[in-house]
């Protein structure tokens, strides 16, 4: 009898999260298959299988002469990677010298950069906004980057100097004693020993440059600057009337990011939650 | 003479710690690796939020000097607006309800799930896949979900309940906020999902399994067991959506722009549309200044809260 509740225990449970699971698919899965229909479709026949399957609505989409998303694409990308490359390199000199270095005012300088895990961008936007306008880096590209590093900066200098602490002070002592200077003890030891958290503060760059909306709308006004979820906003503002081709647009700009998520879904998940427990 | 000698003493311990080959070597490293980064942080996050406070207290438009002094009367006319009224409840209301609904859902599933479950892999990673969006594609796919022409309520729900057909989830002050709130659950279930797992996997196996020998149920295993334990994970997981909370803007800008009749204003959307769209710069300062000390406020609280229960 035991036996049997637990079974039946068993299968609610699955069939719950089964259910979820559809709950939490479904809108995803709408507007793919939204994205292959046409307007009378949709409205008659929301959940039915695309009949007939249209492929315009993407072609157009990706026609270049038709939008702009392509372009969107390569700025979200190329924004990102240079987010990314900073942080790495600008927390892991700040990392370094936080943990392998003993001076007068380190830990000042810790708590200076920990301060900055309380300040949230959006206090700082309007301010930020009119320096910027000063540094005549409204409408560019550093105009993005240079905030989005910053504000990733106190996460990241944490995440890694806890890192760097943990490497033997022995490996250290045998690289001066062959004559190796700091910085390349951290180029050729010290980084490489640190792929995990190398990896997990890039995660989290990435995520956050991909995803960041507020502040390249204040920033970048040229369209041919726009990022994707900027790309996303002009496109669906421009057809309103036109939902097969937003949802296809829709489709399109999520591909990148479900596809880098079920490449590399365990190190995402560990990277993005890291910075939460850690903290 | 006493004084010359102490700064004589000062200036020779310097010498003695310069001189040192390694304290040398410890000071100019770090100064010319912590050159780069602390200018950087300075520039576009230290100096921004001072600029803010600054700001906050004059009337400008932005161009020209802050000469306009007003004092603290921005932070007055902020307060006595009904609709900053409005943008701070909502913003609230995100962080009780969250409370209510979002937490304990994540909380259900990471207590089935975490430990030896067939396809805990599986679900997680469909859980978790909603987060990986960004807030503007969610906010747009829950716009099309929502319409009222195409989306479910004109196909599923117009048939089963018929005063729903002509509903207008966004189209109405009453319902766009809790509307929104819906795709909030679904998009950051997951994430507290997650960090409520991570939790769980740091209590010890052995001692579910002393309670289980024990003749201890479930249920009241979770409950006056498991459930303390991760007292300070789910108050982690609380103080995410609290400080994100505060935050909130791509998601309500895409859904609508906070509209309408500012149904779904939240601070941050406040800020933006009298700070940017009528380049009240000084107002728009204040209603900064005002989410940055509810921050801290937040986190200072959630120090004291968890501070305490470690001693």
């Amino acid at each position: 009898m035991i036996v049997g509740t637990k079974k039946t225990h068993k299968a609610i449970q699955y069939t719950l999260l089964i259910l979820l699971a559809l709950l939490t698919l479904f809108p995803m899965v709408l507007t793919l298959m939204g994205g292959f229909k046409d307007l009378a479709q949709l409205r008659l026949d929301l959940f039915g299988w695309p009949d007939p399957f249209l492929g315009s609505n993407y072609l157009d989409v990706l026609h270049p002469k038709r939008s702009k998303f392509f372009l969107s694409l390569f700025n979200s990308m190329l924004i990102m990677s240079i987010t990314v490359m900073f942080g790495i390199v600008l927390s892991s000199l700040a990392g370094f010298a936080l943990s392998r270095m003993k001076f007068p005012g380190r830990d000042f300088i810790f708590n200076f950069f920990l301060v900055g895990l309380l300040f949230p961008p959006a206090v700082a936007i309007l301010p930020l906004y009119i320096e910027l306008k000063s540094l005549h880096l409204l409408d560019n590209y550093f105009g993005v980057i240079f905030p989005q590093v910053a504000f990733a900066l106190p996460m990241q200098i944490m995440i890694v100097r806890s890192f760097f602490k943990q490497i033997p002070i022995e490996l250290e002592e045998s690289a001066t004693i062959d004559g190796c200077s700091p910085i390349w003890f951290l180029i050729f030891v010290v980084v490489p020993l640190s792929k995990p958290v190398i990896t997990t503060i890039s995660i989290l760059a990435m995520v956050g440059s991909w995803n960041s909306y507020f502040l390249p709308l204040l920033i970048l006004n040229s369209e041919k600057l726009f990022t994707l979820p900027m790309g996303v906003m002009s496109f669906a503002g421009q057809y309103t009337y036109n939902w097969p081709l937003v949802l296809a647009y829709l489709t399109l700009a999520m591909v990148p990011a479900v596809i880098f998520y079920m490449m590399a879904q365990k190190h995402i998940i560990e990277g993005l939650t890291a910075g939460s427990v850690k903290g | 003479m006493g004084l010359q000698k102490s700064s004589n003493m000062k200036t020779s311990k310097f010498k003695e710690y310069w001189q040192n080959p390694r304290h040398k070597q410890a000071i100019i490293v770090a100064t010319a690796f912590l050159t780069l980064p602390l200018i950087v942080y300075t520039v576009f996050v230290i100096l921004p939020v001072f600029q803010a406070a600054y700001f906050s207290l004059y009337k400008w438009n932005g161009l020209g000097h802050l000469t306009n002094f007003k004092g603290v009367e921005n932070f007055v006319k902020i307060l006595t607006d009904p609709i900053f009224g409005m943008a701070i409840k909502n913003n609230f209301k995100i962080v009780v309800l969250s409370l209510l609904f979002q937490i304990p859902l994540s909380l259900i599933i990471a207590l089935t799930i975490a430990r030896r479950f067939k396809g805990a892999v599986f679900f997680r990673t469909i859980f978790f896949l909603p987060y990986i969006l960004s807030e503007v594609i969610a906010g747009t796919i829950w716009s099309f979900i929502y319409n009222p022409q195409i989306g479910i309520q004109n196909t599923v729900l117009s048939d089963w309940i018929p005063w729903l057909a002509n509903f207008q989830f966004l189209g109405s002050q009453d319902t766009v906020f809790a509307s929104i709130f819906v795709v909030l659950i679904w998009k950051y279930f997951g994430l507290h999902m997650v960090i409520l797992i991570a939790g769980l996997q740091g209590i010890p196996v052995e001692l579910e399994e002393a309670a289980f020998i024990d003749g201890v149920n479930k249920w009241k295993l979770n409950w006056y067991i498991i459930l303390p334990l991760l007292r300070p994970t789910i108050m982690l997981s609380l103080f995410f959506s609290m400080v994100g909370s505060f935050q909130t803007f791509d998601i309500v800008w895409a859904m609508g722009r906070g509209d309408p009749a500012n149904g779904a204003e939240t601070m941050v959307t406040y800020m933006y549309k009298f700070g940017f769209q009528r380049f009240q710069l000084g107002y728009g300062s204040a209603v900064a200044i005002i989410i940055f000390l509810i921050t801290i406020s937040v986190s200072v609280l959630y120090q004291k809260l968890t501070a305490e229960k470690e001693l």
